[in-house]
């Protein structure tokens, strides 16, 4: 039994990183071949894997080209990660406790709601203008961006799930003699995890989303910045690299998140599979 | 197991044996809900006097009202007319002295067996050694001492029921208000827990009103049978059709002659309503 399974995830994992492998390989004939594709994609115009694949290495550990990147993945990634946090970690911190009160609250909801929706959708990329007029270029805008990105659906995450809490659960805690306040931190929190966690989930991936838009202005440490940089200079390769990087960072760190809760729950169902 | 048994017993018979506090005195109950079309009466004209440590069962068709009238006992709901009294104080609003047990369980999803049982211990202020000594306690007479480190998730519909049976007598209360709750099991579970309510009852003293679909469940179990008739369907509030005694001793037989006489009696007040 146990062994049939594990022969099924391992053929899984093997279609998988074949249908990947397959398109590397498109990938490599298609920029010799100088295919054009859809939307007038001219694939001769892209580095091949293997050119990537150096500069990549290169920008890891250094040693192949002795540029100024060269071996310096870390100390960018770092500075980018760190915004990424800290935009993010701001915005849990606003957005859990408002949206718990808001889900719980009518007369919360009736005060914050319609400011909610008159900021929601406006986009990060029409904020973008006016942060640099206000806040200017820098660490703190692209910081700030990040805020105002994770901020919303870590929001409405957590109202629909404390809206979305058992009312029978609430009556039996109340049954039992639990204070309202008890109510809310023993039993509404922790029946809304599995939902507000989704919602983290969605604002750090957006956070790493933003986090280019952000860095594209007046930064010179982090991914983003590199690959705006890289741009300019029409530098194919290293704008490849850098996406690579910021896709693996924003995977690496919604693993972490889900693994870090899982860790902290241990077997308590509070997180969704 | 019997000397937990013997414990907890002893413990209560040194209680006064009639505690008034789990006396219930509804007189002229009514729930009025104002509508579009009109105010509808839920219940009208509910008088009922329950003794300390009776047993009472109610039944009667769907939308009768049983169910409201628990909830108005419960304090999870309020009254538009009359007074509701339990060990002669107004209900206002839930609590520990009146301990509910749902249809659906309403245990705590991401807490553990022993955990549950701790819970209202817990927010009723008793130290975290006596709490956990008392839910243990508990949890050894409905016979789930092997699962106390699971979670809800893991158990059968019958062991959930015994958890939330055992959370609500933990903190003995003066009155159990039980929501149809073997209404959920299957046929052969329901049986077993009559036998295990009936001798739980019998050690902790505590007045019972157990709504219930099923008149045998109700003649099995109960001292008197409240039949309860009417709803918004039949165009006449719910009210108390009939109040019939159970003078069947201790050891009913549910094959009897005695037995089904009555249960005929019953279902036939219950169609008349």
């Amino acid at each position: 039994m146990r062994a049939a399974l594990w022969r099924r995830r391992i053929g899984h994992t093997a279609l998988g990183l074949g249908f990947v492998a397959l398109l590397l390989l498109l990938w490599d004939l298609g920029v010799r071949g100088e295919w054009v594709l859809l939307f007038d994609i001219k694939m001769g115009f892209l580095p091949a894997p293997d050119v990537v694949a150096r500069l990549l290495w290169d920008f890891a550990f250094g040693g192949l080209y002795d540029d100024a990147y060269s071996g310096t993945l870390l100390e960018h990634l770092t500075a980018s990660a760190l915004r990424v946090l800290a935009g993010f970690g701001l915005a849990a911190a606003l957005a859990v406790p408002i949206g718990v009160l808001m889900g719980r609250f009518p007369l919360v909801n009736a005060a914050l709601d319609p400011a909610v929706n008159l900021f929601r959708p406006v986009p990060a990329t029409a904020w973008v203008p006016l942060v640099l007029l206000i806040i200017g270029f820098g660490s703190q805008a692209t910081i700030f961006l990040i805020t105002l990105s994770a901020f919303f659906p870590i929001l409405l995450n957590t109202i629909a799930a404390t809206r979305e809490v058992p009312p029978r659960l609430v009556e039996a805690a109340r049954m039992l003699g639990t204070t309202r306040v008890g109510v809310l931190l023993k039993v509404v929190v922790p029946a809304a995890t599995p939902g507000i966690v989704s919602g983290l989930r969605i604002g750090l991936g957006l956070g790493w989303v933003i986090l280019v838009l952000g860095e594209a202005n007046g930064i010179d440490t982090g991914l983003g910045s590199m690959i705006m940089l890289a741009r300019e200079q029409v530098r194919t390769d290293r704008v490849v690299v850098g996406m690579i990087v910021i896709g693996l960072a924003g995977f690496l760190s919604d693993r972490i998140l889900v693994l870090g809760f899982k860790g902290l729950f241990g077997r308590r169902p509070l997180v969704r599979a | 197991m019997s000397a937990v048994h013997g414990a907890v017993a002893a413990a209560r018979s040194a209680a006064p044996v009639v505690d008034e506090s789990g006396r219930v005195s509804l007189t002229g109950v009514g729930k009025r809900y104002e509508t579009k079309r009109g105010p509808v009466d839920a219940v009208a004209d509910v008088d009922l006097e329950v003794a300390p440590g009776e047993f009472v069962a109610i039944v009667g068709a769907s939308g009768c009202g049983k169910s409201t009238l628990l909830r108005i006992l419960a304090g999870f709901e309020g009254h538009t007319s009359g007074s509701v009294e339990v060990g002669g104080a107004p209900v206002r609003g839930p609590g520990p002295a009146r301990g509910v047990v749902f249809q659906d369980y309403g245990l705590f999803p991401w807490l553990t067996v022993a955990e549950n049982v701790r819970f209202g211990l817990r927010q009723q202020r008793w130290s975290r050694a006596r709490a956990k000594r008392r839910a243990a306690e508990m949890i050894e007479v409905v016979g789930l001492t092997r699962f106390a480190d699971r979670f809800p998730g893991e158990l059968s519909g019958g062991m959930q029921q015994r958890v939330a049976i055992a959370r609500v007598l933990a903190a003995d209360p003066a009155l159990l208000l039980m929501d149809e709750p073997f209404g959920a099991l299957d046929a052969l579970t329901r049986t077993t827990m009559q036998h295990e309510l009936k001798r739980l009852r019998a050690e902790s003293g505590a007045t019972v009103l157990f709504v219930t679909h099923s008149i045998e469940e109700a003649v099995y179990l109960a001292d008197r049978v409240v039949v309860m008739a009417g709803g918004a369907s039949h165009g006449a509030p719910g009210h108390i059709a009939a109040v019939v005694p159970v003078d069947l001793g201790d050891e009913r037989d549910v094959n009897g002659p005695a037995f089904n006489d009555l249960e005929r009696r019953i279902a036939a007040l219950v169609h008349e309503g």
